[in-house]
């Protein structure tokens, strides 16, 4: 971005220049649905240009939980970590996505919350493009914190035998499932208003959807209730179809469809909830 | 000046009846505006008095729950399209991005205007640098002074020359100089043909900018018309006079307590007098009735100094009309913002 040229000339009195910027407005123009999206997007990029530690969430969650609990469980569940790398490394990819789709959701109320909102709400645009904005942003950063993970496993030794093609079908599915999460968060964001309230829900439920799942351990020694849970988890599809892709055991279709009709589904319901609440008149 | 920029002559806004409730509050309870073309309209009342409602209605971010509004002649409701392409809010609620500096705040808004990459770097190195801001424009908006946030706030409006300006307490918390140089900003935009709608808690912005002021309390409309008629509503002109010589003060009393009707007060300044005068029942006798005041205190040898007419300020009128004083320190309720 090019900053402006100073070009303040004192001579000229600052009335004869307002008057030459006023002008009779033509019929009025409506900015394109994709380049209102687009600007919403380019914004997003500035923000996080001009402050970089917004990027700390999708740093720091990737990097903690594949680290620690590939050093914690490795040893005890699979003799060592470098073997239950293999299992839990599309587990850990699915979790910190899940995890990371909370601060959208969460920038989303902090601009709620400064009158910027209103402002953008006061314009002729299409209603969906702040929200599609932030999504466009915040699929950036899950393709991000991906490559994170998938870097950091391949220092630690993982091989996907899934190759390239493998890992990229996971992280798209990964990335795909994060952002119906975020329509949810958007959603929560817009009916609460608060960042810390929207961390706080997203928490509630985030927390149980990814331990109660089998991204760290097959669920074959938990009681039938808990069983029961983690198989209509969808992190645990997520996970499992991230694991058959990356890992190319042949068996990746179920999971795969099972993980799509849960994106599906959260985006019909969640998507036109944060339509509505966007464009709704308080 | 093109007074008829926009097809139609209508008023720009015309609003009957206005309701907002939230909860248990009557926000608004029954406004009523015309706002003519063309003007700078003003907005008085306290903090709390639904002054942000009403112009969140009009720009179509809030529904009222009862009444009618037409804005430049389309529906608050169903028109809301057509009128936010025609309009822009500037103020407490509607602000910039922190982040961003002045310069990008100015692009996203222009993108979203719809003018294009180029038109839109144009348009922001312009309003820049007409806004004083050329110096500023890369620094983050975070970091600007009220004064340089307000006036990049008034210049991301002008984008697109709206023909409908909302400002919300525009210089709420501003020096004297960033003030009238607002003020300044304003008066231009009005020349230039947009209307303004100004919501002010300040009498004196009030005073001088509109030239057709609302005042407003506990959502209610409870004075309308020319910053003249509000004053004169509120009661009758003084006279105030300084002597020459405090010797001269009791005679000066006993010939004023003659010549005019209303109690002469005496001050603690040793050489002043006031007298409210009775309102007469015509306005263009106020100065025959000084006027033969002071050839009786000439005639009794009384040495004056100085001699004013002085209209109650807007302040006393407002206090005259809503029973209790305007400005930041009336209450401290905040705007009923949903």
């Amino acid at each position: 971005m090019t900053t402006p040229t100073a070009t303040t000339s004192p001579a000229v009195p600052e009335a004869h220049r307002l008057d030459n910027l006023l002008s009779p407005s033509g019929p009025p123009r409506r900015a394109g649905a994709l380049a209102a999206s687009a600007t919403f997007g380019w914004r997003a990029i500035l923000k996080i240009k001009h402050e970089p530690k917004q990027l700390t969430d999708v740093i720091a969650i990737p990097v903690l939980i594949t680290v620690v609990f590939t050093y914690i469980f490795g040893g005890a569940i699979s003799g060592s970590p470098g073997n239950y790398l293999k299992f839990l490394l599309p587990g850990t990819l699915s979790m910190s996505i899940a995890l990371v789709t909370m601060y959208g959701g969460a920038r989303l109320a902090q601009d709620v919350t400064t009158g910027v909102f209103d402002r953008f709400r006061s314009l002729s645009i299409w209603r969906g493009a702040f929200v599609l904005g932030g999504l466009l942003s915040d699929a950036g950063r899950y393709l991000f914190a991906s490559g994170i993970v998938v870097i950091l496993g391949l220092i630690m030794g993982y091989r996907p035998d899934g190759g390239a093609p493998g890992v990229l079908a996971a992280v798209a599915l990964v990335a795909a499932f994060g952002l119906s999460l975020s329509w949810l968060w958007a959603a929560v964001a817009l009916l609460v208003r608060d960042p810390a309230v929207v961390i706080s829900i997203a928490n509630v439920v985030l927390m149980p959807l990814s331990f109660a799942s089998n991204v760290f351990v097959q669920p074959r020694t938990m009681p039938g209730w808990l069983q029961a849970f983690i198989n209509v988890n969808p992190v645990s599809h997520l996970a499992d179809a991230a694991r058959d892709l990356m890992n190319n055991t042949g068996s990746a279709g179920g999971p795969v469809a099972w993980s799509l009709i849960a994106t599906a589904a959260i985006t019909l319901v969640f998507a036109p909830l944060t339509l509505h609440l966007y464009s709704k008149q308080g | 000046m093109s007074e008829n920029r926009v097809a139609g002559d209508g008023p720009a806004i015309e609003a009957r009846g206005l309701v907002k409730v939230y909860g248990e509050t009557r926000a608004l309870d029954g406004i009523d505006l015309t706002v003519r073309r063309g003007q700078v309209f003003g907005f008085l009342g306290p903090n709390g008095a639904g002054k942000t409602t009403t112009i969140r209605i009009l720009a179509t971010l809030a529904r009222p729950d009862g009444g009618t509004a037409r804005v430049l002649g389309f529906d608050v409701v169903s028109g809301r399209n057509a009128i936010r392409a025609r309009v822009a809010v500037t103020g407490q609620f509607a602000a910039l991005d922190d982040d961003l500096t002045g310069y990008e705040n100015l692009i996203v808004f222009g993108r979203l205007r719809g003018l294009s990459r180029t038109a839109s770097r144009q348009r922001a190195d312009e309003l820049l640098a007409a806004f004083d801001l050329a110096g500023a424009g890369g620094r983050p908006v975070g970091g600007y002074s009220g004064g340089m946030r307000r006036r990049l706030d008034i210049g991301a409006s002008l984008i697109v020359t709206p023909d409908l300006l909302f400002l919300d307490e525009p210089t709420t918390g501003m020096d004297p100089r960033s003030r009238s140089r607002v003020w300044e900003l304003v008066r231009q935009i009005t020349a230039a043909g947009s209307t303004v709608l100004l919501t002010t808690q300040y009498l004196e912005e009030a005073d001088q900018l509109a030239g057709q002021i609302v005042v407003i309390d506990h959502g209610r409309i409870v004075a309308e018309g020319t910053s003249a008629q509000l004053k004169a509503q509120a009661g009758s002109a003084t006279l105030h006079v300084r002597l020459l010589d405090g010797q001269q003060r009791s005679r000066a009393q006993a010939v004023l307590a003659g010549t005019l009707q209303g109690p002469v007060q005496v001050g603690a300044d040793p050489l002043a007098l006031s007298v409210p005068l009775a309102t007469p029942a015509d306005p263009a006798d106020v100065g025959g009735l000084v006027g033969h005041a002071m050839t009786r205190l000439s005639d009794a040898r009384v040495a004056v100094a100085e001699v004013a007419l002085r209209q109650p300020s807007l302040h006393e009128a407002f206090l005259a009309l809503t029973g209790h004083p305007a400005g930041p320190a009336a209450t401290d309720s905040g705007d009923a913002n949903p």
